[in-house]
């Protein structure tokens, strides 16, 4: 049965860039995929586009396409990834100009648009899934971006692109869509569509799966985390799956780390909604088959919901923050009357907060009062944040922290403030038939 | 006993919700775990930050549990004003859960 490689070269936008050469330089890999779009990040990006209709794309693409490009060219390997954001175009001409650059003459780059709708989403009131509808949103709405599927991918490598850039797409769908394209499934394949999603799932995070956020010392040790190798995934026509990752690499494929990932962000295991179909993982098996190599069996899929989730983008007013630590004998007390201090402060200024947290981060943080044990730390370090309608507002938070410097408890700091807008994301649903993509090809 | 001691879990995130896994370092460990982590043990913990309800789904194929956590990031990942935004540091919060010595048991 053939057989074709695709490996993971950006689980996120910040990702390593090394880990994706040495897949490129001796993967050996069909395909080399970059996932570097969050939820948000398109948002941000929709108002870089509008300061600049140049921009809008992901800012590492430059770097991670001339790293990658000339080992791909000289594998073969075809790359796909959604660092268009909020500009395709503009990111496959950068992609064209940097093989042009590298001497890569006739490189094919294809852009995919069409899931900016945000002009056609604003002519219906469509209820979000966080409650409420669209019109509650009103001005503030900034993007609206429809998680496009494995079609217009599939379609662009079937026109010849070697590179495949686009915005919003459903994170396993830039995985399914070059095995669309390298095994000619049919859309309406549900079993092997499912098994395809299962293969982007796990892979779409990078070194997620290869033993990336798995460390536990002494429970759970991973070598060599500073070389993290990335997965390679060994796809068989029928949609079995092989993980693996390049010998000499760090890190782990093991049966444990695979399935860390394969429930990494799912509701139910048994309804994984995408655009292209319905997942089904819950029948998932995994055996180890070798040394970091795990085989990934029973994937399942069912036919698709006909609808498209969209992420829009609003402006969800402003954030202010202080932070100041203390230390030694009584850190925490002076900590907590740090806290009681600027509490007091901003009610006596009336500063209008819409939401506050006073934390105490070694103590109470991140679990609360209840989860977080007894017991003095050495040091604790004071997190007076508010969400507010106004920078002005917002700046006050910071500022009153600052303050306890020479008017708060003995001992305070390290302080540091920060003001920011915040960009929010809801989701809505959208019939695909108002989703139509475009194609447009480059040549170097 | 600790459930650190018999399971590993990764936290991920979608909106407003928090999704958890558990999972056995042995399989032969599943049925011990499924037994006593339960939705109503994990909504307890997590009393004091989750608003909404919790979920269990059960993988035994892969010895396996996902829990899903409504409420629980603070009106979601890009708004909340938590230090941890996403609650990737809920996992560790689980696997800190008490569990009993099983009797002649395999754990």
């Amino acid at each position: 049965m053939r057989t074709i490689r695709i490996g993971a070269g950006a689980g996120f936008a910040g990702d390593r860039i090394a880990p994706a050469v040495e897949l490129a330089q001796r993967g050996r890999l069909d395909y080399l995929v970059f996932e570097c779009l969050a939820e948000r990040t398109i948002a941000l990006a929709q108002q870089e586009r509008l300061k600049d209709p140049h921009k809008g794309y992901d800012p590492q693409l430059e770097r991670r396409m001339s790293a990658v490009l000339p080992a791909c060219r000289a594998a073969g390997t075809r790359v796909v990834t959604n660092m268009g954001a909020a500009n395709p175009l503009a990111a496959a001409g950068v992609v064209r100009d940097v093989a042009r650059r590298m001497g890569l003459a006739g490189l094919k780059v294809a852009a995919v648009t069409g899931d900016d709708i945000l002009d056609s989403i604003a002519e219906n009131d469509l209820p979000l899934l966080e409650g409420g509808t669209l019109s509650d949103l009103g001005s503030r709405v900034i993007s609206a971006n429809a998680y496009i599927g494995a079609g217009p991918i599939a379609e662009a490598l079937a026109a010849g692109a070697d590179v495949v850039v686009t915005g919003r797409a459903a994170d396993p769908a830039l995985f399914l869509g070059p095995l669309i394209h390298a095994f000619g499934w049919r859309s309406d394949d549900w079993q092997r569509l499912g098994k395809g999603v299962l293969v982007g799932h796990l892979l779409e995070c990078a070194g997620q799966i290869t033993g990336g956020y798995f460390a536990d010392p002494g429970v759970k040790d991973i070598p060599d985390l500073a070389r993290l190798g990335f997965p390679i995934g060994e796809v068989s026509e029928n949609g079995d799956l092989i993980v693996t990752k390049l010998e000499g690499t760090g890190g782990a494929v093991t049966t444990a780390t695979v399935k860390e990932q394969l429930l990494y962000e799912i509701e139910d295991p048994a309804r994984y909604l995408q655009p292209d179909v319905v997942a089904d993982f819950s029948q998932v098996r995994v055996r180890s088959t070798g040394t970091d190599r795990v085989a990934v069996e029973g994937g399942r899929g069912g036919a698709k919901t006909g609808l498209i989730k969209v992420c829009v983008g609003h402006l969800d007013g402003f954030v202010g923050e202080g932070q100041i630590s203390y230390a030694g004998a009584g850190a925490l007390e002076r900590g907590r009357l740090a806290l009681a201090i600027v509490r007091e402060r901003l009610a006596m200024t009336s500063v209008p907060m819409v939401e506050a947290r006073f934390d105490l981060i070694g103590v109470d943080a991140l679990h609360g009062a209840d989860l977080s044990r007894g017991g003095a730390p050495y040091e604790v370090r004071v997190r007076v944040v508010a969400r507010t309608g106004t920078v002005a507002d917002a700046t006050a938070i910071g500022n009153e922290v600052e303050a306890l410097y020479t008017n708060g408890p003995a001992g305070g700091g390290g302080c540091w403030k920060s003001v920011r807008q915040v960009v929010a994301i809801a989701s809505t649903l959208v019939p695909e038939s108002i989703v139509s993509t475009q194609l447009t090809v480059f040549e170097a | 006993m600790k459930l650190r001691q018999i399971a590993h879990s990764r936290t991920g995130d979608k909106g407003d919700v928090s999704t958890i896994s558990v999972i056995a370092f042995d399989e032969a460990d599943y049925p011990f775990i499924a037994e006593h982590v339960t939705a109503n043990r994990v909504a307890a913990l997590f009393a004091g930050i989750v608003t909404g309800p919790v979920t269990r789904y059960e993988l035994p194929g892969l010895g396996a549990l996902n829990f899903v956590m409504r409420g629980a990031l603070g009106g979601g990942v890009t708004r909340s004003l938590a230090l941890d935004a996403h609650g990737k540091a809920l996992s560790s919060a689980l696997l800190d859960l008490d569990l009993p010595a099983p009797a002649g048991g395999t754990v």
